[in-house]
């Protein structure tokens, strides 16, 4: 028996709150689980700074990753078992697809990427066909099978099916995301029927469509998205939070580039103050690694590292307003220069930030699209786009919703102090 | 402020307007592929390299008022046109932005005259520019099957990015 084949002696099980158990079966999956750079995911939280507005939100990336792996085992095992346009040699492929979609997320992800302008995607890649422990095991599938599982996760894989089931707008990653988010954070949103989809998903040509008599499951996912994203993922508190982290590390990388003296040496972040780091170096990092520099660096003599680094250790956040740069940048102008008169440093200090989300989104033709579209069977056999036949759908396709807000630090503004009048005018503005 | 979203009001400033959404993500992919300073990031997608990020910030702009989106009905198809707006202008001034380098301004005309599918092949030539050259060729015709890209559309476009870090290189 090879080794893409072969099977554990007993099935293992890991006990999992929202699907109940994740069943492993294969020895691949089984030897990949175990790899260090799929452990480390254990100590990348899945949802960054949200467990400082909902505190259970504390689970990691890798019980995401062992979700999304359930989901598509159940897809591959049960609904496309047997099925004449799913070919099921893809399946080990898309096995270790799924389990390793997210290996290349660093710590708070989004902050870190964007100071350090990085990719995790690309990171990912670096892991699957890189001198690792994953790596290793992927080859011994076969020579070319780790460039396979990353061009599956890039969504440059030749078979579109493969692709889908990973990436697209009814995807594994969704449905595992929404519901364990939904679970750690305790809101009432982001349910759904997911059993009810998985029994009617079915593989066409080169997509995933679904059986019309499930769309009004699809209708209830879709909205669970919805509210997930304006409840949950853009928070305002939790984006205060993620604000903070990433001043926290501009300051830090700006610090070293002047060649300040830290009393904590930052070592592990060396590499990406000057961008000379490895993959090794970027392996080391975790979010237990980020809180501990930055509990030492409360202790900092920079005032503003030793500031920011407090607030975000201690949740002592910043106040934000609604903000509209449109037809206020003029005032955002004004605001930047009364606060360095206020000798408070506008860049940490006062930050302008968006969100933005598009719940549901399809093709149109000739134009550059985004989302590649959901497709349901109809009775007749034809395949129409969701939205031209859910009236739910339609009235929340291509509509995306934009918040704007501006972070601040009210403290500083209302404590007793010099230059009272000064800071007056600035609250007065932020009215 | 906001220096990401000043970079690509400028960006449609040195065009002078770009008509297409694929021609606008391509040509900014392309620039940063060239080490211009753009921090969008892309995945692939339908049409090659694709950036979620720029989507949004050119419709945030467009909402701003910063750019202007023409909306150009082609029959089969419909076309949007962008432009750098008046206030737009301003607010790259008043972001206190870098001039666009003259090699960059040069790019960005060359990209300016070419199609959208010539574009789409050298973006998703770039996409693959870790690979040899022949893998990249044969990871083209792999996701870009449909399109029967020509050897000699090929060999322009490699042609076409020499010529661009040359640019680079000379200014």
């Amino acid at each position: 028996m090879s080794y893409a084949t072969q099977k554990l002696a007993e099935e293992k099980v890991f006990k999992d709150p929202v699907h109940r158990y994740i069943h492993v079966r294969d020895q691949v999956i089984w030897d990949v689980i175990g790899a260090k750079e799929f452990q480390r995911l254990r100590r990348v939280k899945q949802l960054g700074t949200t467990y400082l507005v909902f505190h259970g939100a504390e689970h990691s990336r890798f019980s995401h990753s062992l979700g999304v792996y359930e989901i598509v085992r159940r897809i591959v095992d049960d609904s496309f078992n047997g099925r004449p346009e799913w070919d099921a040699s893809e399946r080990l492929l898309v096995l270790c697809a799924a389990l390793l979609h997210d290996l290349g997320h660093g710590p708070f992800s989004h902050a870190f990427e964007n100071v350090f302008n990085l990719d995790h995607e690309e990171f990912t890649r670096k892991i699957l066909l890189g001198e690792t422990e994953v790596n290793e095991i992927l080859k011994r599938v076969s020579k070319d099978f780790p460039q396979k599982v990353a061009d599956v996760i890039a969504k440059t894989y030749g078979n579109k099916q493969v692709v889908s089931l990973i990436s697209s707008q009814i995807d594994a990653d969704r449905m595992d995301y929404l519901q364990r988010d939904a679970y750690f954070t305790g809101v009432s949103y982001g349910h759904f029927d997911m059993e009810r989809i998985l029994r009617v998903m079915r593989p066409r040509e080169d997509q995933i469509v679904i059986k019309s008599s499930g769309m009004h499951a699809v209708e209830d996912y879709i909205m669970s998205r919805y509210q997930m994203y304006w409840q949950v993922y853009f928070h305002p508190v939790s984006r205060s939070a993620e604000v903070i982290l990433t001043k926290i590390l501009h300051r830090a990388k700006a610090l070293s580039k002047s060649g300040y003296d830290f009393a904590q040496q930052p070592t592990h972040f060396q590499g990406f103050f000057d961008g000379t780091f490895t993959l090794n170096e970027y392996l080391a990092l975790d979010e237990g690694v980020l809180m501990t520099y930055f509990q030492l660096w409360v202790n900092e003599k920079d005032p503003i590292l030793a500031d920011l680094s407090y607030r975000f250790v201690n949740r002592k956040l910043f106040q934000y307003i609604e903000f509209d740069l449109a037809k206020d940048y003029m005032k955002m102008k004004e605001l930047e220069l009364l606060f360095k008169k206020a000798g408070i440093d506008p860049e940490y200090y006062l930050v302008f930030d968006s969100s933005s989300d598009l719940p549901y989104d399809f093709y149109r033709p000739g134009e550059e699209g985004e989302r590649i579209p959901i497709h349901l069977l109809m009775p007749s056999g034809e395949i129409r786009e969701l939205s031209r036949e859910s009236e739910v759908v339609e009235a929340i396709s291509g509509k995306r919703r934009t918040d704007h807000k501006l972070y601040f630090p009210e403290d500083f503004l209302t404590e007793d102090g010099k230059k009272k009048a000064l800071k007056k005018q600035i609250l007065d503005l932020l009215k | 402020m906001l220096e990401e979203h000043a970079k690509i009001i400028q960006f449609i400033g040195a065009a002078d307007g770009i008509t297409g959404r694929k021609k606008l993500q391509k040509m900014v992919y392309i620039a940063k592929k060239l080490d211009y300073p753009y921090k969008e990031k892309y995945e692939f997608h339908v049409y090659g390299p694709y950036s979620h990020e720029l989507t949004l910030r050119v419709e945030e702009l467009c909402n701003m008022g910063f750019l202007q989106e023409d909306r150009q009905d082609k029959g089969s198809y419909v076309q949007y046109k962008y432009q750098m707006t008046d206030a737009g202008e301003h607010f790259t001034q008043m972001a206190q932005l870098e001039e666009a380098a003259p090699a960059l301004v040069e790019c960005i005309s060359q990209m300016k005259n070419k199609s959208s599918r010539f574009l789409e092949l050298v973006s998703t030539l770039l996409f693959f520019d870790h690979l040899p050259k022949e893998e990249q060729i044969e990871k083209l015709h792999a996701v870009k099957g449909k399109l029967n890209f020509t050897e000699e559309e090929i060999a322009d476009a490699y042609e076409f990015v020499m010529n661009l870090m040359n640019m680079r290189t000379i200014h």
